[in-house]
């Protein structure tokens, strides 16, 4: 199988903190991936460095034999990456449907001129944006919720929303950042569901961070292991379950990590 | 116990309450709107708006007394409210009275000016100091039946205060009724001068509208709801007919009103469309893309120069050509001056694009009005002798200071049509506005209307679904200058001039304001802020002293009470709907 | 790559375009400053004027830039009704100033006839501000940010015509100090005393901001407020005090850079507050807005830029009347400072939460 994402030596500083340092990694082509690590490891930072939400200091960035790394996050998302987040960035004051066709904006051409006029083709063509729209409304579950503003879904609507606007851009690589984040365990399991249909039926490769061991352990088919920024681990499940680098990290710090969550979150946004 | 010191808690309630309402009247008499109000009757020879304004105070101390003693005291009674609105309405007025003598001993006029005789007289009903009494005792009585108010079944008290409401507004607003009423002489010249008089309404006039006002807010309450229901449950084809029917009232109005209404409220709609083309193109950039710019009128200056320089038969005027062939170039020069000052700041963010653009307007406004560009944009003189619209075809020039005359297309010896007037120019801006509303409802409606509210929501993330940040600022950007800069080139015309010094930054807030008050992104937001922010001041020439001092008030209060906007985006409104009908399907 | 060509070319364009203003701007100057310096139209004598004048008015911009800075570095909120509280403040100290003079103790007692006004400036400047504050600004915490902004607007407006209502539209002379008459020659330069006071003043009331600032409870509540509200509440800070008293200190040194400005310009009027307002707006912004050394330092190169400017880069290329476009120079400061150096010439400490 051929990479479809590789990454040569990726290293982000902020100021004199390294939050990636020098990582190596590779994404096999109609794979599930997961990073995994404590918190603050550096996760995050890492996802938006290939998604060209703050460039990597070092390091190249390569996407189907392109390099990507440097390039504006609109021209990666031309190239077919696309993204959830942590903590999920709806258009809250927009509704689900117009939330899912920003996402299709790419694909669609109709000029100032050509929509103030209202052409046929602008017509045509937003009738299907409207109806593709409706079909990944659909297909993650949220039938009927078109119109309702996108901050008065519930949280799990919420996620699956951000999931749809995304494959909107119709991405050849996914990258899910803590999809399960506040999800009860019945809901992680449809979730894994969901994400391995994404693969097998829609094709595309999936990368996730993710904190639920059972979903990671459950789909995954590589996993990386960062810590302090640094890739400390790869294989798979059933490596890293004993990998013995990775218990420490996990283990041998344990809950004293808790607090540093915040810190990593601010550090990532004075870099954004 | 308790009791008691909650008993205390709301006599100090009410004091404080009274304290503030004085120092509202306070400030009102000093500012100077007091008196300048007490010239216009609410109804002739019985009450002046001035004082129906200071006892308003009274009426809401003892009305906002009462409703705090309901709130401290456990078991709160009629006559414990009653006290307490007693209370408040007696200070309300204590600080007036207070001012009132030592303003007889003291001579504060040195600092305050208008702490006249006139408003001492106004204060005690011309009686001088023997009259102090009367002011505390009409604040006490106020603050009584302010409190009394409460008691008050709502369905009788809301139909009440609609009316007393209206009853200030048609105050404030008669001398314009009368004007336009007296213009159509016979019937309606005859009604004029029942209801009004030349200070305000006669006394059957405000009975009139008083029992009017109540009989239709006391139906609407009681049938209201029904009727809506009535309506939303009508066949899809019958709404359709009434929307239509609706739309034709006010077309018919539209049209036809400049005809009765004479030059005055023409210019005046003239003004607000005006700013309506500058609010939904700045509705535009920062309605939908989120991007405020404090530098908005220099587009509007932008396109009124470039009309000028082409039309104006003037020193300074370059080409000379048609109105109508100047306003497609201004608005393309408006556009190009967007693209070029828009390029370099759109990569600035936030409060620091706000900055930036204001300073970009201040730039244009000083360079256009000074002696150094003076050859060829007239400096402080401005540009004059701008072209009127002619429907027909031009004269030749024989000379530049001479102007054209405007013939008619099918006979050359004949005089055309030529807009010179308000009336005609109104046609011109209204149409516009519409056009131009029209243009951003698509607009808004398509990919790029929602790219700009993505944007406008969160840029980063619009940036990573695809949209390309730059490219799709500048559009907004661009077409936003090209309303302004239409707006501009009406403006240019209708006054027939144009000086730098009527391009001042308060240009650019009273559009951002406007926007801002109507709702953000909303095209009817735009039209109503217009209307509440530009229209209603200018029509109130009688208080224009004291418009700028309303407006910032307005801006607060709209602030603190209603930050959304008098008409929010349809979004939340379709998002409101769908609730309601998520609700009751439950 | 599917990123078209177009989108490429627009790409190059804006930066040909930042690159075209950057260049023209600096060719402007050199060219400027070349051509006035040989044409010689100013002696070495008057130069020094221009710049003991941008000075002096430098620092009173940097004065009320201060208020901007601070309240913007604890709340990312312009306040744009700053420049007005400057206004209250001189009308304060201008019928203070006028009674004393009129009594006759202004000239018995100079140095509290000038104090004893800019400390009443200062007090109703920081009463009125912190009014402010408590109708339009504390109920709208944590709104978007352009509902504060919006509000300040009004505010600005209500005091601006409150003030044009209560003492009228007309301008008032302000009283002139008889001892502050003439000049002091300092090392062959003679500088105007006016000038003299208003840098001393200004500078001594920045070194004690400066100090409050740095070195009292107060003022180390104030700048952990303005690195993050939340963790400053956690660690037992009374942030709606510390707030309060920001604007309130900003206030006062508004209120005292209003009498300054008054002893330099000799009139007042409701609307004075305006330009002064946008201007030392700008010079918080040039110095690094949320940077209180930035305000001052920003202030002072505005007002120099803004005294030697016209007559430096705009006679020399041959523009008449070049003082007529002295605010160009300072508008065009500030938009070339936010488009290649936001953070301001020293640097923003807080620039990046603010996205």
């Amino acid at each position: 199988m051929t990479a479809i994402l590789t990454t040569k030596n990726v290293t982000k500083r902020f100021g004199g903190l390294v939050a990636v340092n020098s990582v190596d990694f590779q994404i096999p082509d109609q794979s599930i991936v997961s990073i995994i690590g404590p918190n603050g490891a550096g996760k995050t930072t890492f996802f938006n460095c290939i998604t060209g939400f703050g460039k990597p200091d070092e390091g190249e960035i390569i996407f189907e034999g392109a390099p990507i790394h440097g390039l504006r996050a609109d021209q990666i998302s031309h190239l077919g990456v696309s993204r959830t987040y942590q903590n999920i960035r709806l258009f809250a004051e927009m509704t689900a449907l117009e939330n899912i066709l920003v996402g299709q904006h790419t694909f669609l051409h109709a000029s100032w001129i050509s929509a103030v006029l209202g052409l046929p083709s602008v017509r045509k063509e937003e009738k299907d944006a409207l109806n593709e729209a409706k079909r990944l409304l659909d297909f993650v579950g949220l039938k009927g919720h078109g119109d309702t503003l996108a901050r008065n879904l519930p949280y799990g609507a919420q996620r699956r929303l951000e999931i749809a606007r995304a494959l909107a851009t119709r991405p050849k690589l996914l990258l899910l950042d803590e999809p399960s984040a506040g999800m009860n365990p019945s809901e992680s399991e449809d979730l894994t569901v969901f994400i391995r249909r994404l693969r097998d039926e829609v094709g595309i490769t999936i990368l996730l961070i993710e904190h639920h061991m059972r979903v990671v352990m459950g789909i995954s088919e590589n996993i990386t292991v960062l810590d302090y920024g640094e890739k400390i681990a790869e294989g798979s499940p059933k490596e890293i379950q004993s990998n013995p680098r990775v218990i420490e990290a996990y283990l041998g710090r344990g809950a004293a990590t808790e607090g540093m969550e915040d810190a990593h979150e601010r550090h990532q946004k004075k870099g954004g | 116990m308790m009791n008691n010191t909650n008993k205390e808690n709301s006599l100090w309630a009410a004091i404080k309450i009274g304290l503030l309402g004085g120092a509202v009247a306070l400030f009102i008499s000093l500012v100077g709107m007091a008196e300048v109000f007490s010239k216009r009757d609410v109804v002739e020879k019985t009450m002046t708006l001035g004082q129906f304004v200071l006892l308003a105070i009274s009426v809401a101390s003892g009305l906002l007394a009462a409703r705090r003693t309901a709130a401290l005291l456990d078991k709160p009674n009629t006559a414990s409210q009653a006290a307490a609105g007693l209370i408040a309405g007696f200070f309300s007025a204590a600080i007036l009275t207070l001012f009132v003598i030592i303003g007889a001993k003291i001579n504060i006029r040195t600092v305050f000016l208008n702490a006249s005789p006139g408003l001492y007289s106004m204060l005690t009903l011309n009686q001088g100091v023997s009259g102090v009494w009367i002011l505390p005792a009409a604040g006490a009585v106020s603050g009584l039946l302010g409190a009394l108010s409460l008691s008050l079944p709502n369905a009788v008290r809301r139909p009440l205060f609609h009316a007393i409401l209206f009853i200030f507004f048609m105050a404030l607003f008669s001398g314009l009724f009368r004007v336009v009423m007296i213009n159509q002489s016979g019937f309606w010249e005859k009604t004029a001068k029942y209801l009004f008089s030349q200070t305000g309404m006669t006394r059957p006039g405000a009975a009139i509208f008083f029992a009017l006002v109540v009989a239709i807010s006391a139906f609407w309450s009681a049938k209201g709801q029904a009727i809506k229901t009535n309506v939303a449950n009508l066949p899809k084809g019958r709404q359709i007919g009434l929307r239509v029917i609706a739309f034709a009232v006010i077309a018919f109005i539209a049209l036809g009103l400049p005809l009765v209404s004479g030059a005055f409220i023409a210019q005046v709609i003239v003004i607000v469309a005006l700013f309506i083309l500058m609010g939904l193109g700045l509705n535009i950039t920062l309605g939908f893309a989120g991007l405020l710019d404090l530098g908005f009128v220099a587009f509007y200056a932008i396109g009124a120069y470039t009309v000028g320089l082409l039309t104006s038969y003037g020193q300074y005027g370059l080409q000379h050509i048609s109105f109508w062939a100047a306003i497609p170039l201004a608005v393309l020069v408006a556009m190009a001056a967007g693209f070029t000052l828009g390029l370099p700041v759109l990569g600035v963010r936030g409060d620091y694009l706000a900055i930036a653009t204001l300073g970009f307007g201040e730039i244009v406004r000083l360079l256009a009005g000074s002696d150094f560009l003076a050859k060829y944009f007239g400096g402080p003189q401005g540009i004059i002798g701008i072209q009127k619209p002619c429907i027909g075809v031009l004269g030749e020039f024989t000379k530049v200071d001479v102007p054209r005359v405007c013939y008619s297309l099918f006979d050359a010896a004949k005089p055309g049509i030529e807009l010179s007037t308000p009336q005609s120019i109104y046609y011109i801006a209204v149409a516009s506005a519409i056009l131009i509303a029209f243009v951003s409802w698509r607009l808004r409606e398509s990919r790029l209307g929602r790219a700009w509210m993505a944007i406008r929501e969160d840029e980063d993330v619009a940036e990573a679904l695809g949209v390309n940040l730059i490219q799709t600022k500048l559009l907004a950007y661009m077409l936003g200058a090209a309303m302004a800069g239409l707006g501009g080139a009406i403006f240019a015309t209708l006054i027939g001039s144009i000086f730098a010094t009527s391009m001042q930054l308060i240009v650019s807030i009273n559009v951002a304001s406007l926007i801002i008050v109507g709702g953000m992104g909303s095209i009817p937001g735009v039209i109503v802020g217009a209307i509440a922010l530009i229209g209603l001041p200018e029509l109130l020439r009688e208080v224009s002293e004291f418009r700028y001092l309303l407006y910032g008030a307005t801006l607060i209060i709209m602030m603190l009470a209603k930050p959304e906007g008098l008409w929010p985006s349809k979004t939340t409104q379709r998002e409101l709907h769908h609730l309601d009908a998520g609700t009751s399907a439950e | 790559m599917r990123t078209s060509i177009s989108e490429r070319a627009l790409d190059a364009i804006v930066s040909g375009v930042l690159w075209g203003f950057r260049i023209l701007i600096v060719l402007a100057i050199i060219i400027g400053t070349v051509l006035a310096i040989r044409a010689g139209t100013y002696t070495r004598a008057q130069w020094i004027d221009f710049v003991i004048f941008g000075v002096a008015q430098g620092s009173i911009y940097a004065l009320i830039a201060l208020g901007y800075t601070m309240v913007y570095g604890i709340l990312r909120m312009i306040n744009f009704a700053h420049g007005d509280i400057f206004m209250t403040g001189a009308f304060g100290a201008y019928f203070t100033a006028t009674w004393l003079t009129k009594i006759g103790f202004t000239d018995r007692y100079p140095v509290l006839g000038l104090m004893i006004p800019i400390l009443v400036a200062m007090i109703i400047a920081t009463l009125i501000a912190m009014l402010v504050e408590r109708i339009a600004y504390r109920p709208l915490r944590g709104a978007p940010r352009l509902v504060p902004l919006i509000s300040a607007i009004g505010a600005s407006f209500f005091l601006e015509y409150s003030f044009r209502g209560i003492f009228g539209p007309g301008k008032y002379a302000y009283p002139p100090i008889n001892a502050l008459e003439g000049e002091w020659v300092v090392l062959g330069i003679g500088i105007l005393k006016v000038h003299v006071v208003v840098m001393v003043a200004a500078g001594i009331m920045m070194a004690l901001l400066y100090t409050l600032v740095m070195y009292t409870k107060v003022g180390k509540a104030m700048r952990a407020v303005s690195e993050n509200q939340d963790t400053a509440a956690l660690m037992g800070i009374d942030v709606n005090k510390t707030i309060v008293s920001t604007f309130a200190i900003g206030a006062a040194m508004a209120g005292a850079a209003g009498v300054l400005f008054s002893l330099v310009y000799r009139q007042i009027d409701w609307f004075m507050g305006f330009t002064p307002g946008i201007k030392a707006f700008t010079a918080a912004v040039l110095g690094g807005i949320g940077n209180i050394p930035g305000a001052m330092v920003g202030g002072l190169v505005l007002g120099v830029f803004e005294s030697v400017g016209p007559s430096l880069f705009l006679e020399g290329l041959g523009i008449i009347r070049p003082y007529q476009l002295k605010d160009v120079i300072a508008y065009t400061m500030l938009v070339m400072i936010l488009l290649f150096r936001p953070s301001g010439i020293l640097g923003e400490r807080l620039t990046k939460q603010k996205a």
